[in-house]
């Protein structure tokens, strides 16, 4: 099932065009530049801005084309806007029950203690908004949005009101949500660090228009798009717990081109597990080095090179069949002789294991 | 003919008039004000300054001035007045519904105003959030703006009351001083002094002056507990 997207509108200097379609599951992070219209595209979506004669369709269901907009209030969505906007005049519960008493019994489909309990609520019901730190509003916001038994939960950069320890507090939240509901979400972000941390899937905007689409270990590798030009460009990698290295602590996480061995983490065998590595932690080398300090190497071919900087290149490799970055200096490429289909050995300075 | 509190029979007649034309005045208000402030808060419409200009009126205009073309449009002769003729009715002139009438205009910017900044103050923001939550055009009235109008509300309220209370050139234009239908406390006054009984006009100005200054009191008050709970 899919949600189809065609929405156009005019704000005199700034034109929308977005026509997309993603997966009705899982994580889509809606990414680009600040002023590219991510926000206004959400709002879109929840009816919020009128737009003539746009499509949309989540799963099947018909909720804009030629002759039909559902107002906002006949859409089953669920959004949570930058900041949490909680209702003043209510309670914590007051607010969660806000949208849970207007839909019908019959078509809810979440519990309301299953919703409290999973955004951590249960201690604070009876308190008012003004009361709460920031994290906890965020945390509430989400939580009312949940309880209005959503078709797609759309959230419109919920942390970037947020310090940095109120960040850290709503994510594992974010991740725990992702993993126990079955409702896509539509996820607005300029931060590159929580699209790789929660998303599946990936539309990247730039002025008004969806620029990319797809998953988001392919979008991120790709080095015609600005993700891979970044400072901070980086490869995820999906891949699978084998075991522990007890004498050691270590952990062994296979993926299509090898085992990685990491720190270790308190998981079962067999638990999927997403990698994380900057694209300037890989190292290159047309040798398998030995007597290195450097535990997980692998085999990999060169696919593409991008010249993303002065003295720089940003290399698209295939370990196994996954797309891996590396960045390295253009001298360098030029001593190996870098060019598509030139096999080598990656060498992985530092991972981060996202579970 | 005093009663145990030292008010004249007269004078209980007029205070009981007052409350009773500041009562009703006041709840009409809120009834046609709450639309109107509404509109104002919300429209982009060229006519909102229009409507802003009128309502705002009574504030600058002499009560004489609006009193006088309401005795003319309500009297036997005026539009109104006529119109109510012909369907059998009575000129409103020199009635209490006059009265009801002419105060409703006098005080309207005392109801609007407030509530207009309450509405605005609020922004758009909450209501998208309760239309993201379901919540129909009306429902997000009642449920979201309302309560969080509240000390707008209040306000609004006291102001339309106490202004009604005290209001005199309005009333003296279309309403007379008929005792016991028209005649209300500011007249009252006006006459205890015009015959130089000072000791009532003290009694009843009092009372007017404490009454309203608890009243003021009681919503500032409100208003300043619940900011410091709620912001």
């Amino acid at each position: 099932m899919n949600i189809e997207a065609r929405l156009a509108l005019d704000r005199g200097e700034f034109r929308l065009e977005a026509t997309f379609s993603m997966p009705a599951e899982g994580v889509t992070a809606l990414f680009g530049p600040s002023g590219c219209g991510k926000t206004t595209l959400l709002r879109a979506f929840a009816g919020l801005e009128a737009c003539p004669g746009g499509y949309l369709a989540i799963a099947g269901e018909r909720w804009q084309d030629e002759r039909l907009s559902l107002p906002p209030h006949r859409r089953a969505i669920g959004y949570v806007f930058q900041e949490a906007d909680l209702f003043p005049h209510l309670s914590v519960r007051g607010n969660l029950e806000y949208g849970w008493r207007r839909v019908e019994r019959s078509r809810r489909r979440v519990d309301f203690d299953q919703v409290v309990a999973l955004m951590g609520l249960a201690s604070i019901l009876n308190r008012f908004p003004d009361g709460l730190s920031g994290g906890e509003r965020q945390r509430v916001a989400i939580a009312r949005a949940l309880l209005s038994s959503p078709r797609l939960l759309l959230m419109d950069e919920p942390l970037a009101a947020l310090d940095a320890a109120s960040k850290a507090e709503i994510l594992p939240f974010l991740e725990r949500l992702h993993g126990e509901l079955k409702i896509p979400l539509l996820y607005v972000s300029h931060a590159a660090d929580e699209v790789a941390r929660l998303a599946d899937h990936l539309l990247l905007m730039d002025r008004g228009r969806i620029v990319a689409a797809g998953a988001v270990a392919d979008l991120l590798t790709r080095v015609d798009l600005p993700l891979a030009r970044r400072q901070d460009a980086e490869t995820l990698i999906e891949a699978r717990v084998a075991g522990h290295d007890r004498e050691f602590g270590l952990t062994h996480v296979d993926f299509p081109g090898g085992r990685f061995i990491v720190s270790g983490r308190d998981l079962p065998a067999g638990a999927p597990v997403r990698l994380r590595i900057l694209a300037r932690d890989v190292s290159l080398t047309l040798e398998r080095q030995s007597g290195t300090s450097i535990l997980n190497i692998f085999p990999a071919t060169v696919e593409e090179l991008a010249t993303t900087g002065p003295a720089q290149v940003t290399v698209r490799l295939s370990a196994g069949g996954v797309p891996v970055l590396s960045r390295i200096t253009r001298r360098s490429a030029a001593l190996l002789g870098l060019e598509p289909g030139k096999a080598l050995y990656i060498q992985v300075k530092s991972v981060a294991l996202l579970a | 003919m005093a009663s145990p509190e030292g008010l004249s029979a007269t004078d209980l007649s007029a205070l009981w008039v007052t409350l009773k034309l500041a009562s009703l005045t006041t709840v009409l208000l809120l009834l046609f004000g709450t639309p109107l402030a509404w509109w104002l808060a919300h429209s982009r419409s060229r006519l909102k300054p229009v409507l802003e200009s009128l309502v705002a009126l009574p504030l600058v205009l002499p009560p004489t001035v609006l009193g006088f073309y309401l005795l003319v449009v309500l009297g036997p002769q005026g539009p109104v007045g006529r119109l109510l003729q012909s369907f059998g009715g009575q000129p409103l002139a020199f009635t209490f519904a006059g009265l009801v009438v002419g105060s409703t205009l006098y005080s309207l910017p005392f109801v609007v105003q407030p509530l207009q900044a309450a509405f605005t103050a609020i922004g758009r923001r909450p209501l998208e959030v309760a239309a993201t939550l379901r919540a129909s055009p009306m429902d997000r009235f009642f449920s979201v703006a309302l309560p969080m109008a509240r000390p707008g509300f209040l306000t609004a309220t006291v102001l339309g009351f106490a202004h009604t209370v005290g209001e005199f050139g309005v009333v003296l234009m279309i309403g007379g001083n008929i005792p016991g239908r028209t005649r209300v406390l500011s007249i009252a006054i006006y006459d205890h002094v015009e015959a130089l009984e000072y000791g009532h006009a003290h009694r009843l100005a009092a009372a007017l002056l404490l009454s309203s200054f608890l009243m003021l009191l009681v919503v500032y008050g409100l208003n300043r507990r619940r900011g410091a709970i709620r912001r």
